[in-house]
């Protein structure tokens, strides 16, 4: 397990290093300019100015190697200097963002708090949901609690967070007045009552993209659940005279886990990543919208950074999956 | 320059003698706090580092300038004691010089006093080669710009300048805080993060929190030279989502106070209106929506680095009876009603304002789809296969290119359809935006390169001279491989009596002049040779909600200009 482990860890390096040129070089292939958002009331010779200040006079290469030293030598120097106190970063340059000109990483500070807070909860929210109405769904194949999970779950899956977000406003947050349609991302929980207004702002965006998680993984609870319960140690189970209690939630759901466990393990790069267009649409301005922003804008030193963090959590967490897999089943050994 | 709410006028003026009232008694802080939505986040406080309108917008609640404009136009005095000017001593007789008398007793928000050296040192920073200053054209033909005294800047230009107001004057070029930013010269600018995201102002209100693309918090400076003002004790400026929900949340939720460009079609805009919550107001400066005429040949059988440049005219459109048809068949009117509604105003006009330099040229406001093609016969265009014009073996047959825009794609079929009827085929193109404005030199679909035979769009002027925007039309600003495709005469009007005349003007001081002679050089490029067909004078329109007071909505300046004066309406 540990010299698997460490083999796939080692893998991992090549394989960043790949994606990252990869994710470089297609920024750098695709059309647009940093500056086309600037006003054409600004003379050309300015913006020539304004592009070399950025640092793209240089050639792809340096610039892409800048961009390595930048992110696995600078930053993690600075982050060193911010904790023990030391001055080995001074002078450095750090990753820039082209919008603000602020370095990437404490703009990426300062979004995660609100996108693991939303998409987190929601995520959370999600997963709760979804484990119930799987197994019950299961063990009740085609009775009506089966039948209602089984249309929730295609509406979930088949309407888009943009579409069911928007009618949630309009609903909850202009009819009803029920929510506010705006995210504040300034709010501080102190007490009672502003912990309740964190969640009324909060029940929206959570509720719909809960809604879109719980019904992918009820799917998959669901369909692990028939497998197992159709196996013959589950007949065994019940002729040794065991409770239908003990049965299904012993025997069969520890099974079934398996798979899900992988699956939401999987899943949760894409919390992080946030939710690009729920954020948008309640303006809770995390990670999603962050990146969007970014991509719009042209803003190449916070695209590749974002994406590459995401490409890093993504192969992680499959490593983890991996890993969750040989331990929560024994008959897979990875030697 | 008309400043036009939506309000009936004698409610509206009412109103906002209603509303002025109590701002007269209020104190500083007592209004609570407004809320500002703008859909495009801000990214930067500092808007020497960006040149994007949300970010001047954001630093223009800190930073101040020494003039501004009004929402009519006109300079007036805010950290000066008076507008320099010939009569006053302030312009020398040769122009070269413009002294700036500075108002006594203004402190920075730290307390500090502001004086000429923070002038003197805003030159410094925009003007230095390193920095990329965003609004370097601002100081263009700027020598030095010396502190006299305290009290006291002089600006040095290099020859004659008549309208010296560009350094200076309006929120793109606002007066840091020498002692703020003396270290963030040149390459150090962008790196100076804690000074771009909170910047030391003389304005109505200070930085509590910045947070990049998110929101901005803001709180009442206490060292604000009107103790009065400003009635709000904070001012929260909310970043993200879509100009719809920005609109929504003032006209429909009235969570928000202010939403900034809320340009929405109008039948949108007027089903919110009804909530009665507020209303979307419009301000018109200097934006026209035009399409321009390529007078070269873009045909891709030419060379690469031939193509539309002024080597070889164009086949077809070089024929003035073709561009004086192709105006006439237009109906701008309906334009204006389908895509811009009361923010939008026909025009026939390049330079749509100030009024000493709008020309009465309204010919062309009403359509004429027979008269055109009556033109179009005459000249010897007829019609052929298909009902599609042809002479010499040339059909009329155009490539019609804009980017990517709602409104645009409108505009364009509808434009597609009237051409269609005075026997002109259009093939249409949309272009992605940030492709078409990007200027990249090496792509085939940016405007300037303009590889079509009509493109559609908008551009305006800073500040309110005109100058520099009409004398970007002459011959040497064609757009071409030997200026990397960078110039902004992008349909290649090319008359040497236009450039006699733009050389002529540098020498003209009296504003009646001026206007004069820039009203016959626009309709040089517009009624006289079709170069430039405008269509629509372009608003800025925000959404103001009925609990908000004081709002002047101005499309020459910061749309937040007068951002001490708003108060609460109760």
């Amino acid at each position: 397990m540990l010299s698997f482990a460490l083999r796939r860890l080692l893998l991992a390096v090549p394989t960043l290093l790949f994606i990252s040129l990869v994710i470089f070089l297609l920024l750098e292939a695709s059309p647009g300019d940093p500056l086309g958002d600037v006003p054409l009331t600004v003379p050309p010779e300015v913006k020539e100015r304004m592009r070399e200040a950025l640092g793209l006079g240089q050639a792809w290469y340096v610039r892409y190697a800048l961009w390595l030293k930048q992110f696995f030598w600078v930053e993690p120097l600075y982050w060193f200097d911010r904790v023990f106190g030391t001055g080995f970063s001074q002078g450095m340059q750090r990753i820039i963002s082209f919008q603000s000109r602020s370095p990437v990483f404490d703009v990426i500070a300062e979004r995660l708090p609100q996108t693991l807070t939303v998409v987190g909860l929601s995520y959370l929210v999600g997963v709760m949901i979804a484990l119930p109405i799987g197994i019950v769904s299961a063990y009740r194949q085609y009775s009506w609690f089966d039948q209602i999970g089984t249309f929730v779950s295609m509406v979930g899956f088949s309407l888009p967070t943009f579409f069911t977000g928007v009618v949630f406003i309009i609903v909850f947050g202009i009819k009803l007045q029920w929510f506010p349609s705006i995210y504040d991302t300034t709010h501080r929980v102190t007490d009672w009552d502003s912990f309740l207004v964190q969640l009324r702002q909060m029940a929206m965006p959570v509720a719909v993209l809960a809604l879109y998680n719980a019904a992918q993984i009820s799917r998959f609870m669901r369909a692990s659940m028939l497998d197992n319960l159709r196996q013959d140690y589950v007949r065994t189970a019940r002729a040794k005279g065991l409770s239908e209690r003990v049965v299904v939630l012993k025997h069969v759901l520890r099974n079934s886990l398996i798979p899900v466990v992988t699956v939401i393990a999987l899943g949760l790069p894409a919390v992080f990543g946030g939710a690009i267009i729920t954020e948008q649409v309640f303006k809770v301005n995390g990670l999603g919208q962050l990146l969007i922003l970014a991509i719009h804008a042209n803003d190449m030193p916070m695209v590749m950074t974002l994406t590459f963090i995401f490409a890093v959590l993504i192969v992680s967490f499959t490593l983890i999956a991996d890993l969750l897999y040989g331990v929560l089943d024994p008959r897979i050994r990875y030697d | 320059m008309k400043l036009r709410s939506l309000m009936p006028g004698a409610a509206a003026t009412a109103a906002l003698a209603a509303a002025m009232a109590p701002a007269a008694f209020a104190e500083r802080g007592s209004d609570g706090q407004v809320n500002v939505i703008m859909w495009q986040a801000p990214s930067t406080m500092n808007p020497y580092l960006s040149a994007g309108t949300k970010d001047i917008i954001a630093g223009s609640v800190v930073l101040e300038p020494l003039a501004s404009f009004t929402p009519e136009g006109e300079v007036v005095p805010r950290l000066a004691a008076e507008i320099p000017s010939v009569e006053n001593g302030g312009i020398s007789e040769d122009l070269k010089t413009v002294i700036w008398k500075l108002q006594p007793g203004i402190k920075w928000s730290d307390g500090t006093p502001f004086t000429a050296d923070d002038v003197a040192f805003t030159a410094e920073y925009c003007m230095n080669p390193q920095g990329g200053c965003a609004q370097l054209a601002k100081f263009e033909g700027v020598e030095k710009v010396e502190a006299v005294d305290e009290l006291t800047v002089r600006v040095t230009f290099v020859s004659p300048r008549p309208d010296p107001f560009s350094a200076f004057v309006g929120a793109q070029s606002p007066i840091l805080q020498k002692a703020q930013f003396q270290n963030c010269l040149g390459e150090a600018a962008p790196t100076c993060t804690e000074q771009n995201f909170n910047p030391i102002g003389t304005g109505a209100f200070v930085v509590r929190e910045f947070r990049t693309n998110d929101v901005i918090s803001f709180a009442a400076n206490p060292e604000y030279r009107d103790p009065a003002k400003p009635a709000f004790a904070t001012l929260l400026m909310k970043g993200g989502g879509d100009a719809a929900a920005a609109a929504r949340a003032v006209l429909e939720t009235g969570e928000f106070d202010y939403a900034w460009n809320t340009q929405l079609s109008p039948d949108v805009i007027a089903g919110m209106e009804a909530a009665g919550k507020g209303k979307n107001a419009a301000a018109f400066g200097s934006l026209v929506e035009r399409i321009h005429v390529n007078l070269t040949d873009p045909s891709s059988s030419l060379p690469e680095g031939e193509r539309s440049t002024i080597k070889h005219p164009h086949p077809i459109l070089t024929d003035p009876a073709v561009r004086k048809a192709l105006s006439m068949a237009i109906d701008r009117q309906l334009l204006t009603e389908i895509g811009y509604g009361p923010a939008g105003q026909p025009t026939c006009n390049l330079v749509p304002a100030p009024a000493a330099w709008a020309s009465e040229n309204t010919e062309c406001l009403t359509q004429d789809i027979e008269a055109a093609k009556a033109l179009l016969d005459e000249a010897g265009w007829t019609v052929g296969a298909g009902g599609i014009r042809e002479k010499d073996g040339k059909r009329l047959t155009l490539l019609f290119q804009t980017s990517v825009n709602a409104v645009r794609q409108d505009f364009q079929a509808l434009i597609k359809q009237w051409w269609s009827e005075i026997g002109v085929e259009t093939e249409l193109k949309v272009v992605d935006p940030s492709v078409f404005f990007g200027g990249d030199a090496g792509s085939p679909d940016t405007f300037q390169k303009f590889y079509a035979d009509v493109e559609m769009y908008a551009n305006n002027f800073e500040g309110s001279n005109p100058e520099p925007y009409l004398a970007r039309q002459t011959c040497d600003k064609a757009p071409g491989p030997e200026n990397q495709w960078q110039g902004e005469n992008t349909s290649r009007y090319c008359d040497p009596e236009y450039d006699r005349l733009i050389g002529e003007m540098t020498q003209i001081v009296d504003p009646a002049e001026r206007g004069a002679m820039g009203r016959r050089l626009n309709e040089m490029l517009t009624r006289d040779s079709n170069a430039i067909i405008p269509l629509v004078y372009r608003g800025t329109t925000s959404a103001v909600s009925n609990a908000l007071g004081g709002v002047k909505l101005n499309a020459w300046d910061s749309e937040l200009w007068n951002v001490a004066d708003w108060h609460r309406v109760k």
